[in-house]
């Protein structure tokens, strides 16, 4: 049965529904918010099997439906709703990997005394991804794309008493509204110049080839075409939202939240939609492709962006020692190899990888989560170890995480969405620097990844929790079982020998064949890279695993500044504080000293100047005038008494008089006006 | 038209009731406070029954009364509503019983307080609906009496010299415009706005003013400009406003921002702009730069402020910047040749939204703090640094005030984005180069707004907090519930507010010309 798609707003709505009614549920009601929040989860995820069956009935057609928000002038503000085969492969991936998040979580925070407030937060970050998913609006998905982010801070700073998670909390709100400006402003130079912020509607759309046509045609600032400049705007948002450098930052922080939410925010939701936003724009981003002459591309600065940001993550990653930062660097790697992927051009290869990615980053968070949860809350790779006998489950279901997100080949999903990557880099035309970029993040991403693992699974226990870390139960290792049947079994789906869903995202429904040696120089390239990395971490950190807490990391012994500085995150916070951080707390400083010294000090001398003039009129009143008549006259001298009491120079007195009087004169002004 | 003189009852019922509680001395509290909350929501009342009779097509006034008055100022007793007036009608029915469901603790003379904010609430609803110039001013001036003693007597600590910053300021201001209403009616013979506007249109009203002599026409102008500066305010004639508010008691407060500001947003809707066309065009050149450093430096200042309070007045003059901000936008632009008359529409109906949105959130936020101010037990002032973990004490008040605080920011999905959306949309369409500095201000207010939020709601108990706090009880609720309810229902919901403003809006903007 397929979706009708004036109904595939129920997506997003199941799971709201549930955030209302966990919203409403008092801390008590623990089995209801999480009851509704899974209930809601599953429904959603049928609806969004029936949307994809009906998307894959017809994968070239965008089909949408449009209705008013509000009026506007002659017009009115219009949203709405979208089904192509990108948004149901999404909301399928969205729906069916938060599930298991969502139940991986009853057992995560059985203890926690705000587990009904929890499940309520889940179901909105759910409900704002999935809108965002299915809006066909810029505007909705703006508003999707916000609520996205309030989700996330909620989420972050779940146990806002830890100073450092309310912390993480703001940086991650105020990083990403920085990019989410960007967008803000593209948008409105996109509803400006076109009239509309809907995707399609039927030609008039602004991603539909009349619209584009007139956007690349136009130049702004620097000979860039307008589609260039707003396309490059729009991307602002996307740095932000998916940890692109240079916004990376709040990323690493965000582990501050609990684990299931680090899971949801770097697989399914968050950070996947600053990826699927440009995917979505994607015939925004490429309408400048055809020129000729301007000084660069949207798409450049997109792929440029991603290879810097896939370096860099894994670089980063090196040198970490927390379980969690380590696979969040390894995110903001894996998003640099989608936005490079999207950059040269290749949109399936990059949507591949988001959907592969997913699920075994998600396997591999919350078999981070699985650790920790089994080690007290114990976190740094140092203490942990030997847990590959107690936490059986877990440490296979890693290991395949692991194998899938180092790309080992052939039988993991990583691998093929990967070389895909790779593929594409290698036929770019404009510059081979990303490919060199991807190719040396490869060995990194096997090296950091068999670091983790022998770090965590291999050796002895290193601490009192770790040795008393045991497997965690069914309602927890379920879903990792689960993932990890996806995180091999998706690989085929998108295979060279077999590309069913690139056709589908392409748009076709036939398959096409397609040889598995072209290109095959690079994927023995690769291939031998990964075992280059894998072999490299297993020889420095399994061979011979740590000892002690306090042993000295192997690649610190041969370079201790280098790792220093990666353990510092490059010191890019450290940056950011000593020059926006004081650039904002300098204006600030401006801003209230104006008001305090310069603004508020010109009223204070006006007042005093008011005050000097009533102290003369006083004086005046009294010894030049009241002098003459004092001694003449014995009637008015009561009068002057009463008169100079009420010179008191207090100014309230003198309003109140001013007030009274004004009242009479109204009054007498009115009634005379009747008369 | 209707027999029944719906837009004086509606002036004149609070009035009325400030009245009849001023006169009745021996009344117990509980039944002035009821009495008071009774008369105040009769605006709410009459305002829906405004609604129901109102034609959002109609762009004129509607409901008109206008009687003979006083013949020797040519004033007469003129009264109309249009989609403005209602909005700002409505706005004034939704803040005023709140306000004093606000003040429900009052303990000293509910009875004068209660008066003395009902005689504020018909003053306000006064200059809302009134068409002349000399019963309009009546109103403007009205309203500062009951606002002084209310601070001055209600007040913290600061607030005799507060009231009195504020009440001089605003009728220095206001002498300039009441003189320029003199030249007005000195060459013009008339005080009616409609009149005036339709002279103004024609450029006869700068013609003869100018017959006076070369600058009057730029000498009125600023006049009336100067009286609608200081009450909105615009920067820099703001400096009264933060004590006014920090020193105003909680429900004054969310009076004064809720409804009062935008008295002076809605003279330059109503009088300034359709009076001065020409001059207010030329002027916007420089104005625009005022309103921006209302946006941008009102939001950083209100990073620096440690007193609660005085933070939430800072971002009351950012978010009334942006309302000015839009419309001198349209105004600049006005006359220039291919202006986007959908971007004047969007910027004008996103200042109306705007207008009311802010009313709510800040009338909420100031009412949150007092709960703040209320649980800190005599605590000087309330500072940024005086608490701590609230959330972990007082789930619901967080998650309300929490609401209030996104509104603020303009989350999307709460009423405060719609309004900033379109004013966004219209200066980037008249200005780009504004609108891209007004980002700055998004982004301080969510700086200073989430650092707000951390100090005093998250982390662990500190100060204030150390001895517990309670949750929102009883009446507590009955100001935040109402608010916070509309946030969530204008935010999904605009068009509520943009039927009745949009016809309206459409034909300003479709009327945009320089005389």
């Amino acid at each position: 049965m397929t979706l009708p798609i004036q109904l595939l707003w129920v997506i997003p709505a199941l799971p709201l529904l549930a955030a209302s009614i966990g919203a409403l549920t008092p801390r008590s009601g623990r089995k209801l918010a999480a009851g509704t929040a899974i209930v809601a989860m599953a429904a959603a995820f049928l609806v969004s099997c029936s949307a994809l069956l009906g998307a894959l009935a017809e994968p070239a057609k965008h089909a949408f439906y449009n209705f008013a928000w509000f009026d506007l002038g002659a017009s009115s503000v219009r949203l709405g709703w979208l089904l192509d085969p990108l948004t149901a492969f999404m909301c399928v991936m969205v729906t069916f990997v938060g599930l298991l998040i969502f139940i991986f979580s009853t057992g995560y925070l059985r203890e926690d005394e705000n587990f009904a407030r929890f499940f309520c937060f889940l179901s909105l970050f759910a409900a704002a991804m999935l809108g965002l998913l299915v809006a066909n609006s810029l505007l909705l998905l703006f508003v999707c794309w916000e609520l996205v982010g309030l989700a996330s801070y909620l989420l972050i700073g779940f146990w806002f008493h830890k100073p450092a998670a309310a912390a993480a909390a703001k940086k991650a709100f105020i990083t990403t509204r920085i990019g989410d400006l960007g967008l803000l402003l593209g948008m409105l130079w996109l509803y400006d110049s076109t009239g509309s912020l809907l995707f399609y509607d039927a030609g008039q759309g602004i991603l539909e080839p009349d619209t584009l046509g007139a956007l690349a045609a136009q130049t702004t600032i620097g000979g860039l075409a307008v589609s260039t400049a707003i396309g490059l705007l729009v991307f602002c948002g996307a740095i932000g939202k998916s940890g692109q450098f240079p916004l990376q930052v709040w990323l690493p922080d965000a582990m501050e939240g609990p684990t299931p939410v680090s899971a949801l925010i770097h697989a399914a939701t968050m950070v996947a939609a600053g990826v699927f936003l440009i995917a979505r724009v994607y015939p925004l981003m490429a309408a400048d492709q055809a020129l000729a002459g301007v000084p660069f591309h949207a798409l450049t600065v997109v792929a440029g962006i991603g290879a810097i940001t896939a370096l860099l993550g894994a670089v980063i990653a090196v040198g970490q020692n927390d379980i969690k930062r380590v696979l969040a660097f390894s995110t903001v790697s894996q998003l640099g190899y989608m936005m490079l992927a999207l950059g040269v051009g290749s949109w399936t290869a990059a949507i591949f990888h988001l959907l592969t990615h997913a699920f075994f980053k998600a396997l591999l968070f919350l078999g981070a989560g699985s650790v920790i949860h089994a080690a007290h809350h114990e976190q740094d790779i140092r203490l942990l170890g030997g847990l590959r006998g107690p936490m059986r489950l877990t440490f296979l279901t890693f290991a395949i995480g692991t194998m899938a997100l180092a790309g080992v080949p052939f039988l993991f999903s990583g691998f093929w969405s990967k070389e895909g990557i790779l593929h594409a880099a290698h036929g770019w035309s404009v510059s081979p620097l990303p490919l060199y970029a991807g190719l040396a993040a490869v060995v990194l991403t096997a090296f950091y990844m068999t670091r983790l693992v022998a770090e965590v699974f291999f050796g002895s226990p290193r601490s009192h929790s770790a040795e008393h870390a045991h497997e965690n139960p069914a309602v927890m290792t379920a879903p990792l079982t689960l993932l990890a049947v996806c995180a091999v079994a998706l690989g085929f789906v998108g295979t060279p020998a077999w590309p069913w869903l690139q056709a589908r995202l392409n748009g076709q429904t036939a398959v096409y064949g397609h040889s598995l040696l072209e290109g095959g120089g690079l994927m023995i390239l690769s291939i031998v890279l990964v075992a280059l990395g894998l072999g490299a971490g297993w020889a420095i950190y399994a061979r011979r695993p740590r000892v002690s807490q306090t042993s000295v990391d192997p690649l610190a012994a041969n370079a201790p500044r280098l790792f220093a500085a990666l353990g510092a995150r490059l010191g890019f916070d450290e940056f950011y504080a000593a020059t926006f951080g004081r650039m904002t707390a300098a204006t600030a400083t401006f801003a209230d000293g104006l008001d305090r010294y310069v603004f508020d000090g010109a009223i204070r001398f006006l007042i005093r100047l008011g005050e000097f003039a009533g102290l003369v009129n006083r004086e005046t009143d009294e010894d030049l005038l009241n002098g003459g008549f004092d001694a003449g006259s014995e009637a008015l001298r009561s009068a002057g008494k009463g008169y100079s009491r009420a010179q008191t120079g207090d100014a309230h007195s003198y309003l109140r008089v001013a007030a009274i009087g004004f009242v009479l004169l109204v009054l007498i002004i009115m009634l005379g006006g009747l008369r | 038209m209707n027999s029944l003189p719906l837009l004086s009852l509606i002036v004149f019922t609070p009035l009325a009731g400030a009245v009849i509680l001023g006169l009745l001395r021996g009344l117990n509290p509980a039944t002035s406070r009821a009495l008071a909350l009774f008369f105040s929501l009769s605006t709410l009342g009459l305002g829906l029954a405004a609604v129901t009779g109102f034609d959002p097509a109609q762009t004129s006034a509607q409901f008109v009364e206008r009687h003979e008055w006083i013949s020797a100022f040519n004033a007469h007793y003129h009264l109309g509503l249009d989609g403005l007036s209602l909005v700002l009608v409505l706005l004034t029915g939704v803040v005023t019983p709140t306000a004093l469901l606000a003040s429900w603790t009052v303990s000293r003379n509910p009875r004068l307080f209660g008066s003395l904010f009902l005689g504020l609430q018909g003053a306000a609803l006064g200059v809302f609906l009134a068409l002349d110039f000399f019963h309009w001013f009546l109103f403007w001036e009205l309203s500062l009496a009951p606002a002084f003693f209310l601070i001055k007597l209600w007040g913290g600590p600061g607030s005799s010299r507060a009231a009195y910053q504020f009440v001089v300021y605003t009728i220095g201001g206001s002498a300039f415009m009441l003189l320029g209403f003199a030249a007005i009616f000195a060459a013009s013979g008339t005080l009616d706005f409609v009149q005036l506007a339709q002279l103004a249109t024609e450029g006869t009203l700068g013609a003869r003013l100018a017959a006076i002599g070369g600058w009057w026409p730029q000498a009125v102008f600023l006049g009336v400009l100067l009286g609608l500066a200081v009450k909105v305010p615009l920067w820099p004639f703001h400096t009264w406003l933060p004590p006014a508010y920090a020193e105003a008691p909680t429900g004054v407060s969310m009076f004064l921002t809720g409804v009062m500001s935008k008295m002076g947003l809605y003279g330059f809707l109503r009088i300034l702009w359709p009076l001065f066309p020409a001059q207010l065009h030329d002027a916007s050149g420089w104005l625009r730069w005022l309103a921006l450093a209302g946006v941008i430096l009102g939001a950083f200042a209100a990073m620096r402020q440690t007193n609660l309070k005085r933070m939430i007045a800072y971002s009351s003059l950012n978010h009334l910047s942006y309302c000015l901000l839009a419309l001198f936008a349209v105004s600049a632009a006005t006359g220039r040749a291919g202006m986007s008359s959908d971007a004047s529409t969007a910027a004008l109906s996103g200042t109306i939204l705007q207008i009311f949105n802010h009313g709510l959130s800040a009338a909420a936020l100031f009412f949150c703090v007092g709960i703040l101010e209320s649980r800190a037990r005599g605590a000087v002032a309330i500072g940024l640094n005086d608490f701590g973990g609230v959330r972990t004490d007082a789930p619901i008040f967080s998650g309300l005030c929490g609401v209030a605080l996104f509104s603020s920011l303009g989350l999307p999905g709460l009423n405060g984005f719609v309004g900033e959306f379109l004013i966004f949309r219209g200066v980037f369409g008249l200005d780009p180069w504004a609108a891209g500095l007004a980002c700055l201000g998004l982004l301080a207010t969510a700086l200073f707004m989430l650092t707000f939020w951390q100090r005093v709601f998250h982390g662990p108990r500190a100060g204030a907090t150390l001895g517990g706090f309670s949750d929102l009880r009883g009446v507590e609720y009955a100001p935040l519930v109402p608010l916070v309810a509309l946030m969530f229902i204008l935010g999904v919901a605009p068009q509520l507010l943009a039927h009745l403003i949009n016809p309206l809006v459409t034909s300003w903007a479709g009327h945009l010309t320089l005389p």
